[in-house]
């Protein structure tokens, strides 16, 4: 690879030399070479133990799989180690799982063993595991998320701060298979979701809740207005023009329910605040067609606050739900599919978690989300209105 | 177009191929510079209180990471770095501001990319500059991943060189897209990076912005039971076929194909995608009868194991399977297991856990499904069932047909950042399926009919059409 300041480019002539467009390198060479005589040959599989996977082929062969843990955000000295263990251990091939774990493929059940004891044993020097092995079956597998503080210009939260604490709670649901089923835990930062945590078992969300500050000085030199006004949508900014001849906008702030849309299209109007910011739960989504269809997730927790280093709040909430759920759902129950059949009014007064009224749905469409049946359960919920109401007693 | 001439660049099974050693840019001593000893005396030069309390517990500490990425740098020096030495340091010392102050010191925007491209590259600049001037401008590349995420040690060790070379040694694997991601490139850098991505390691850019983002499969055919379509095959073939709509941003707003071997959707099509394609089956389900009965008698553990850990008690197929099918369509009579499979709903929970004795059919296809985003921002939509069924076979040309058919339509009417399943919304799903589409509608793409009977006919729908005279209506009916 080049060398030097500019290495091949030279900033004179950009076209020289220029290739472009030609894609990702063929996955094919990057099978390992059992891999690739069994491609489509698959047969069935079996977790051995947590972490380790086998994968039977119709041609006799079987692969062994080692699934290990990861932080996501690595360096290339991380990277490094994880290509010095395939290369010992694999012949130098591994991959990522879409959940960010990353895989290490055998062709021996001796091997992986081996190989499990040897990924346990490396260690950070202030303690943490560098490749925890699990993830596999019913268990807790790695958060998906996205960059957070570390890296991204409209968080409401940190990610990798947040995911750590959360993972160092539930590092036990990682490493067994306990729960009635999977439960898939991912983080975004903010309502943008690159993280797309809108179909997750348990979803953190980072979320702002304090309307946009208008930079009066700079919105007309660095955005369009009409796009700025157009990026609402409740409808809730409008073009103004100050007594000074300034163009700018002002924004209804009872309409706001501060999804920062506008902060995306224009920099003149952040929204990010120290008491403001702070994190929402949701549960009970799924992506998986198996028994119920997908669903998406739920807002159960309208606000906790940002308290680095280790968002006591959020982490004891979500251990919470997951130890709730898993006492109480039934085997091959996702978290969605037991708050359902035993209601949601039982999820939270069972999760001892306060229903407020930001957890009445106000946007569009609201209106599917509302009971329409007098099926429901007697909670605590209910004797608080009838007390409420003067009908308590006969 | 395509990688002609590379599609074996880095195959270790052909001869010839490339090897780490025939681009590596660091020597073994540079790669191998402090020792464990002095990893544990390094200190970085802010003070991280807050950040160092994420070293302590089980889960890989990212913090621990970056330090040793810092050592890494510092001893590596700045002559042989091109960007900033110190720029792992001064992240953490940011991030450390940030949980002071809890909120990002990322500035917003920055329009910047390499020639020719309007998307892959994402700029990045500290408001804290001069507190923090190793990463004052601190850009990201997405990077094409191979498909389902497989690599080989050449060529990842090549990627590590040039992201610690010419950026700051730290990535994502991978991004939410999926691409593999170097964070952290100053913007000069960013050229070199692309010229050595292509030249070198034989690998293109991904997504951003306004154009088709990175497509990304689930692993498949490589080492899954249940693919029932190629998902890497497809992937790759409309990742190359499509790489215009890749790199020069002409969409309305983002868009995305992610392609699932089977309704277990591991890659989250449904949830994520414009167009989701799932694998799927139109024949019977493949019944092993010897290896249910072997699974009721305890022989085999269900759901391949997955339960292993806790004592959930013996194997109940009335309980765990027959009762919980969906479909309702299965059968146990003590012997042999019945699937009434003109019924089936094709959910897999009998597959998934019965992995030993059930299989999917021979005669699969695919489902495409439309319109799947998150909540910004008209709300969160999954995607809905366009085409319940079809075939389709490599270059897929019936597929990049419908494609070509919903981003004529979007281009020209979508509204700015408005994604195709909020225009499907708004236009109708029914003028999605028969005007654009062209094809039938059918009660698959809806849970139910209406409730509502505020139906808009067409003139032409009704005999003799909507003009009518209201003298000839006064004479039947007198004022």
């Amino acid at each position: 690879m080049s060398k030097g300041k500019y290495g091949y480019y030279d900033p004179e002539k950009p076209l020289e030399n220029r290739i472009t467009d030609i894609g990702p390198p063929h996955y094919w060479q990057f099978f390992p070479p059992i891999i690739r005589r069994n491609y489509g040959k698959w047969l069935y599989h079996e977790i051995l133990e947590p972490g380790i996977l086998m994968h039977v082929s119709e041609t006799g062969e079987k692969v062994y799989t080692v699934r290990v843990g990861g932080a996501r955000l690595m360096t290339a000295e991380h990277i490094r180690e994880i290509c010095d263990i395939a290369d010992k251990y694999c012949d130098g091939y591994v991959r990522w799982t879409t959940r960010n774990c990353v895989e290490f493929i055998t062709d021996s059940e001796e091997k992986a063993r081996e190989l499990k004891k040897d990924l346990e044993s490396r260690k950070f020097p202030a303690g943490s595991y560098k490749f925890p092995v699990g993830g596999t079956g019913c268990s807790i597998t790695n958060i998906v998320h996205t960059q957070g503080w570390i890296h991204c210009h409209t968080p409401a939260t940190d990610a990798s701060g947040v995911v750590k604490s959360v993972m160092d709670e539930l590092f036990d649901y990682f490493k067994s298979m306990t729960l009635p089923a999977k439960l898939r835990v991912s983080l975004a930062c903010c309502l943008n979701m690159c993280g797309a945590v809108h179909c997750s078992d348990i979803a953190i969300l980072g979320y702002h809740r304090k309307p946009p500050m208008i930079d009066d000085e700079v919105i007309s030199k660095v955005c369009e207005i009409p796009l700025v006004v157009a990026a609402c949508p409740l409808g809730a900014i409008r073009p103004v023009t100050l007594e000074d001849g300034t163009k700018t906008v002002r924004v209804n702030e009872q309409r706001c329910m501060f999804c920062g849309n506008c902060y995306t299209m224009c920099m003149a109007t952040p929204l990010a605040d120290k008491e403001g910011d702070g994190i929402v739960i949701l549960a009970g989504g799924k992506i998986s067609n198996r028994k119920s269809g997908p669903k998406f997730s739920k807002v159960v927790v309208d606000y906790l606050p940002n308290n680095p280093p280790r968002w006591p709040e959020v982490t004891k909430t979500i251990r919470k739900i997951v130890e709730v759920y898993a006492k109480h759902a039934r085997k091959y129950e996702r978290l969605g599919e037991w708050a359902e059949r035993i209601g949601w009014e039982r999820f939270f007064e069972l999760c001892e978690i306060p229903f407020t009224w930001h957890l009445l749905d106000d946007y569009r469409l609201a209106y599917d989300t509302y009971r329409t049946t007098t099926q429901f359960k007697y909670t605590d919920h209910v004797w608080k209105i009838a007390e409420a109401v003067g009908g308590l007693k006969k | 177009m395509a990688a002609e001439g590379q599609e074996k660049m880095w195959d270790k099974e052909v001869e010839g191929h490339r090897t780490y050693e025939d681009i590596r840019i660091f020597t073994d001593e540079q790669l191998h510079n402090y020792t464990e000893e002095e990893l544990k005396e390094f200190k970085i030069k802010h003070d991280i209180p807050m950040l160092e309390e994420l070293e302590k517990g089980p889960w890989p500490s990212f913090v621990s990471d970056l330090k040793r990425e810092a050592l890494h740098r510092r001893k590596l020096g700045q002559e042989n770095l091109q960007g900033p030495v110190e720029c792992c340091e001064d992240l953490l010392g940011q991030l450390e501001l940030s949980y002071i102050d809890k909120e990002t010191h990322w500035k917003h925007g920055g329009i910047i990319g390499v020639f020719g491209y309007g998307g892959g590259v994402i700029g990045r600049y500290s408001d804290q500059q001069e507190k923090f001037p190793a990463i004052w401008a601190f850009h990201t590349l997405r990077i094409n991943q191979p498909a389902s995420k497989f690599y080989n040690t050449d060529y990842l060790r090549g990627l590590m060189d040039i992201c610690e070379y010419r950026g700051s040694g730290v990535t994502n694997m991978h991004g939410s897209t999926g691409d593999t991601v170097f964070l952290g490139a100053v913007t000069e850098q960013l050229e070199p990076i692309f010229f050595d991505l292509t030249h070198d390691l034989g690998v293109d850019l991904g997504g951003s912005g306004s154009n088709l983002r990175t497509p990304s499969c689930c692993i498949g055919k490589a080492r899954c039971e249940w693919a029932m379509i190629d998902t890497q095959d497809m992937c790759y073939e409309m990742t190359m076929y499509y790489q215009d709509e890749l790199h020069r941003p002409a969409f309305p707003y983002k868009f995305k194909f992610k392609f699932d071997g089977c309704p277990n959707c591991c890659v989250a099509s449904i949830a994520r995608a414009d167009m989701s394609y799932i694998g799927t089956w139109k024949d019977e389900i493949r019944i092993d009868q010897e290896a249910v009965r072997a699974y009721v008698a305890g022989e085999i553990p269900p759901n391949g194991g997955a339960f292993r850990d806790r004592d959930w008690g013996p194997f109940d197929i009335q309980k765990e399977v027959i009762d919980l099918c969906p479909a309702q369509c299965m059968e146990w009579d003590g012997k042999e297991l019945k699937i009434d499979n003109k019924e089936c709903v094709r959910c897999m929970h009998c597959i998934a856990v019965m992995p030993r004795a059930l299989r999917p059919g021979v005669d699969t296809g695919l489902s495409i499904l439309f319109g799947a985003k998150a909540p910004i921002l008209e709300g969160a939509q999954m995607s809905l069932v366009g085409i319940p069924f079809m075939y389709t076979e490599k270059p897929y040309d019936n597929i990049k047909a419908i494609v070509e058919k919903v981003w004529d339509w979007w281009m020209e009417e979508g509204k700015n950042r408005e994604r195709l399943g909020e225009l499907i919304q708004r236009w109708g799903l029914w003028r999605f399926v028969t005007e654009i589409l062209e094809i039938p509608p059918a009660p698959q793409m809806v849970k139910e009919p209406r409730s509502n009977p505020y139906i808009y006919w067409k003139e032409e729908e009704v005999p003799g059409g909507w003009k009518r005279d209201i003298k000839e209506f006064r004479k039947r009916h007198p004022r």
